[in-house]
């Protein structure tokens, strides 16, 4: 069971109001570029980890290496 | 918050961020990097000729599983600078290319010695003789 880019940006989607992601990967490694307007004020290690929390345990696991750039938007 | 005192790895961990003021945890050492991502941080510091301590993490799945749990970052590299995660390796080239790595180590920021800009050598004219 191999997870898609666009099961990612979905799930990144669902989980943080406002953002808007672009993921490419090969299944197993992924690259999540994410802007939203939650990250605004918030550290670099702050906005990663809303990201990364999304995912969990499986960051690491079933995902095994997940590289994120995150870009705090304006309010919608 | 009930915490387990007696695990000697967490301990250990928590130790080694507090001595060290530029720590490293990485996959295997930075002469020898186990993994890309923890290569190119080890790599970054070591261009900025920044004196480092590396913590290899895979002799013992446990320093990872323990890492994460105290850090609450769950991947492999991550840079401690004065005690505080900095970051994994986006983190760490993101900030590298825009001179807040530098500015957080305490590192003059590159007083960069701009040599001036090599001056266009403008094409010799080419002028066409109709003469």
């Amino acid at each position: 069971m191999s997870t898609t880019p666009q099961e990612l940006k979905d799930r990144i989607e669902a989980s943080i109001p406002g953002a808007s992601a672009e993921v490419t990967g090969d299944g197993r490694h992924f690259a999540a570029i994410v802007s939203a307007p939650a990250f605004r004020g918030m550290s670099r290690i702050a906005q990663h980890r809303l990201v990364y929390d999304v995912f969990g345990g499986e960051v690491g696991n079933t995902i095994h290496a997940l590289s994120i750039q995150t870009k705090p938007s304006e309010e919608p | 918050m009930t915490e387990e005192s007696s695990n000697p790895i967490s301990e250990a961990i928590k130790s080694a961020i507090a001595e060290n003021p530029v720590l490293l945890f990485m996959k295997g050492t930075p002469e020898h990097p186990g993994c890309g991502f923890s290569a190119r941080v080890s790599a970054i510091l070591e261009s900025l000729d920044q004196p480092f301590a590396a913590v290899d993490v895979l002799p013992d799945p446990r320093i990872r599983q323990e890492l994460s749990a105290l850090s609450n970052w769950p991947t492999i590299p991550q840079l401690f600078v004065d005690g505080e995660l900095v970051g994994g390796c986006d983190i760490v080239s993101e900030m590298y290319q825009s001179g807040e790595l530098q500015q957080a180590l305490g590192l003059e920021a590159a007083e960069s010695e701009t040599p001036e800009p090599e001056p266009v050598q403008s094409a010799p004219l080419s002028i066409e003789n109709r003469l």
